[in-house]
């Protein structure tokens, strides 16, 4: 008996980690996929312009959200400003739970890939976005309808391999 | 051409593995050599891979970039001790040191089983070499160092700043030998199982094993600590990180076994336990491997991952715990394990020291597995933290700390009566609360943790140390203790940690705060003047350096540099904290960001007694250390080490 029951627990404890391998939370499906951007009342940083979703583009465009704190982002940010010089897809930040003057001196040092960047110092927007780590990229379309999500650092193989590829897509649909 | 020799070396080990495992399935029965067969080849794997790791080191330093693992590891700039480090910096190079290390073990395993019987013997090197062979495929398969780049770099992505670090160069090959350590107690559980017996003598046999293998552990999770406390500049020390818990979960079991194999050799008890803690705390080392390389945790230690290497760690895992589970399953009860012990004996009270320890790792398995299952399930993504484990391993630690002081000295011989020992406990258990109720009132803050910490300080130290001299008085001969000197250090070190890991978590002070040139700010009774900030060059980074100037009740103390770096290649920025060490506090300084023309957000800290922390785990180690080299004699009803 106590050897059935320890064999039991054994597999089920090989099998979940079995599980726990092949899951992969990148393609965990966001359920905001195919819903429109949540409304925002928040201030742009640098201007004292404050913003709403009508702000955002009638056009396909990525909604990246950063931090200065996050180390991460330095990395990813190599490839915003690739994506800014290449110019085929518009780029918009979210500055997500950070400090103005932080923010502000990070793009100075990095350089700054964003047409603007709507300054979210408490998460409102973040959360209603189910945002769970810094960075995240949202796929937005003319509709300002979300089209696609990605969780981490975008590097060249996700721009070329993956968002390239679905904005065509996006596109033909029009 | 080196890296040919190399990937040439580790065919030749792989295949050496496989003919040492076929040797006593196969070959003995084609040839009656087959003994020396097992008996050479589990001594060649070791030159083979060394020779094999000496040509990745050399790879690294002729700055090799055609290799994959080279290039992406390190960068012509990267100073000379950077790119000896770097050969077991990233996942492939540190695979190869854990085979390194594996072949190393197995090679004095070989040479030290000489008094063993021999079919024990042959059977024990087999499973060894059964061990060898499953990593060896896995770096092979999954893992190649000697891989080459499809097209050659100019020049190498460079070594992740955090690993750019002496910290670095010594804690995984410590905590290496410590994880594979186990893998020569674990072959040697398996083997009894096999043979169904576990003798006193090969009980005596394993425990110097054990122990340095818990010494190395210990070396190693010290070390690990020490690094992340002035490298990663959050100023902590442990930060129950899932692969922190990894490394911690094998050394608690394995604390647990040098205390069982104790009583299977003295009183031949425990047997089918300590087989099972030995299954165990290989397991474990397995399991943690599976956790750091599969990428299935995120953690500060998170690797670029692959999920073939993790599925091929998770199928070895099975196979090799799966096995030797169902082998002890079907065999121990035929072990002839007679476990019976009164009440008030030794015995009993490392049983609760084992209960306390093993319940003690379940709680932590269960905390870092615990957001794992939530995630498959699709729940939601936590993270167990510091609360939880507060909260649940704490209070299993007081009574086993307890312990610690206590039970060696209960059973001395040099106090037997049942009566003088009551008065003995209450009165020692007096006259420390009055201590430590005493020595409370030097520090600035009260509260119970504090007073339990210092109590359970008090505790170890005066008994044991009460204990030693009554014993040299006693027998007039300093030789007396030779042969407990390592228990006796080990449990001080155990005091001396307490007492610092104590008083760094409650009494220490933090500040974030933004400071201006000649600005000046006081902690306790330091005043830190922010004085300026330069610019300077690094071989391989740019770093901005502020200076502090430290002042200790108004007079001029130390200066201090914090600096923030930012590595050419990678663009990674990285604190490098202002530490300014003492027995008493530390002082700790990390730079922020610049705020303004001249402004800066930094941290500073004042950590009272956080050496203690390391100390004590150097005190351990050698505790450890002592143990295997004092010779125990055999019968010995008194103190246990």
């Amino acid at each position: 008996m106590t050897k059935k029951v320890s064999i039991i627990i054994f597999i089920i404890f090989i099998s979940m980690l079995y599980v726990g391998l092949s899951h992969n939370s990148r393609l965990v499906q966001s359920p905001l996929i195919d819903k429109k951007l949540p409304e925002f009342s928040l201030p742009v940083l640098q201007s004292d312009i404050s913003a709403d979703i009508s702000v955002f583009p009638d056009d396909i465009f990525l909604l990246n959200i950063w931090a200065s704190w996050c180390v991460e982002c330095i990395r990813e940010h190599r490839v915003l400003n690739l994506i800014k010089e290449e110019r085929k897809i518009r780029l918009i930040g979210i500055n997500y739970k950070d400090s103005k003057i932080d923010a502000v001196g990070w793009l100075k040092i990095y350089g700054n890939p964003y047409e603007y960047n709507i300054f979210d110092k408490d998460g409102q927007l973040g959360i209603d976005l189910g945002v769970y780590g810094v960075p995240e990229t949202f796929l937005v379309d003319k509709n300002k309808v979300i089209r696609a999500k990605y969780i981490g650092v975008i590097n060249e193989d996700i721009y070329y391999n993956e968002i390239l590829p679905t904005i065509d897509k996006i596109k033909d649909d029009y | 051409m080196i890296a040919y020799i190399g990937s040439f070396l580790i065919l030749l080990a792989f295949l050496n593995a496989l003919l040492l495992i076929t040797s006593k399935p196969i070959l003995s029965k084609i040839t009656a050599d087959y003994e020396s067969i097992i008996l050479s080849s589990s001594k060649l794997l070791f030159p083979l891979t060394l020779f094999s790791f000496i040509c990745l080191i050399f790879s690294f330093l002729l700055d090799d970039f055609s290799l994959r693992y080279v290039s992406s590891n390190s960068n012509s700039l990267l100073p000379d001790h950077y790119k000896i480090s770097a050969t077991w910096a990233g996942h492939e190079g540190s695979m190869l040191l854990w085979c390194l290390v594996l072949s190393f073990w197995t090679f004095l395993a070989s040479i030290y089983s000489r008094n063993l019987e021999l079919d024990f013997r042959l059977n024990f090197l087999t499973i060894m070499g059964l061990l060898n062979l499953g990593f060896l495929a896995f770096l092979i398969f999954t893992s190649n160092p000697f891989e080459k780049n499809i097209s050659i770099p100019v020049d190498g992505k460079d070594l992740n700043p955090l690993l750019q670090d002496f910290g670095l160069i010594v804690h995984p090959p410590m905590l290496y030998m410590g994880y594979v350590g186990l893998s020569v107690v674990f072959s040697f559980a398996v083997t009894c199982l096999l043979q169904k017996d576990f003798k006193p003598e090969w009980a005596k046999w394993i425990r110097p094993w054990a122990l340095i293998s818990w010494s190395f552990l210990t070396l190693g999770i010290a070390l690990g600590s020490w690094w992340a406390y002035y490298e990663l500049g959050w100023g902590g020390w442990w930060f129950w990180d899932p692969v922190e818990n990894a490394s911690f979960m094998p050394w608690l079991i394995t604390t647990a076994l040098i205390h069982s194999l104790i009583t299977c050799e003295q009183k031949s008890m425990f047997k089918n336990w300590t087989i099972l803690l030995s299954i165990i705390a290989f397991s474990l080392s397995l399991l943690g491997t599976f956790l750091v390389r599969s990428g299935i945790l995120t953690s500060v230690h998170s690797f670029a991952n692959d999920p073939a290497r993790g599925a091929f760690i998770l199928l070895f895992l099975a196979i090799i715990t799966g096995a030797a589970l169902i082998l002890y399953l079907r065999n121990s009860s035929q072990m002839n394990d007679k476990t019976s012990f009164t009440f008030f004996s030794k015995e009993s009270f490392f049983l609760i020291n084992n209960i306390l320890l093993v319940t003690a790792t379940f709680t932590i398995l269960l905390g870092t597995m615990y957001p794992l299952v939530l995630d498959i399930f699709g729940l939601e993504k936590i993270s167990v933290g510091v609360p939880y484990y507060n909260a649940v391993f704490l209070p299993l630690m007081i009574p086993l700390v307890f312990l610690a002081g206590y039970i060696p000295i209960l059973f001395s011989s040099s106090n037997r009566n049942l009566k003088s020992q009551a008065k003995y406990f209450f009165i020692s258990f007096l006259i420390i609360i009055i201590i430590s109720f005493f020595s409370i009132s030097l520090f600035d803050e009260y509260n119970l943790s504090i007073f339990i910490g210092l109590f359970l300080f008090f505790w170890i130290l005066l008994n044991l140390v009460y204990e030693l001299i009554k014993k040299i008085i006693l027998t007039g001969n300093i030789k007396a203790i030779t042969q407990n000197i390592g228990m006796f250090m080990a449990h001080l070190g155990l005091a001396i940690f307490i007492l610092g890991a104590t008083m760094v978590e409650n009494s220490k002070t933090e500040k974030e705060i933004v400071v201006a040139v000649n600005e000046k700010l006081d902690i306790k009774n330091y005043t830190f003047q922010f004085m300026n900030i330069t610019e300077s060059e690094g071989p391989n980074y740019t770093a901005v350096i502020g200076h502090f100037k430290v002042y200790n009740n108004g007079e001029f103390l130390t200066d201090m540099y914090p600096e923030k770096r930012l590595y050419n290649s990678s663009e990674m920025p990285m604190t490098e904290a202002g530490i300014d060490p003492g027995f008493t506090r530390d002082l700790y300084i990390t730079m922020g960001t610049l705020i303004d023309q001249d402004k800066w957000s930094v941290r500073i800290y004042h950590k009272p007694l956080i050496r203690l922390i390391w100390i004590g785990a150097l005190m351990m180690v050698f505790g450890g250390i002592f143990s295997v080299l004092s010779k125990r004699k055999n019968i010995n009803i008194g103190y246990s080490s």
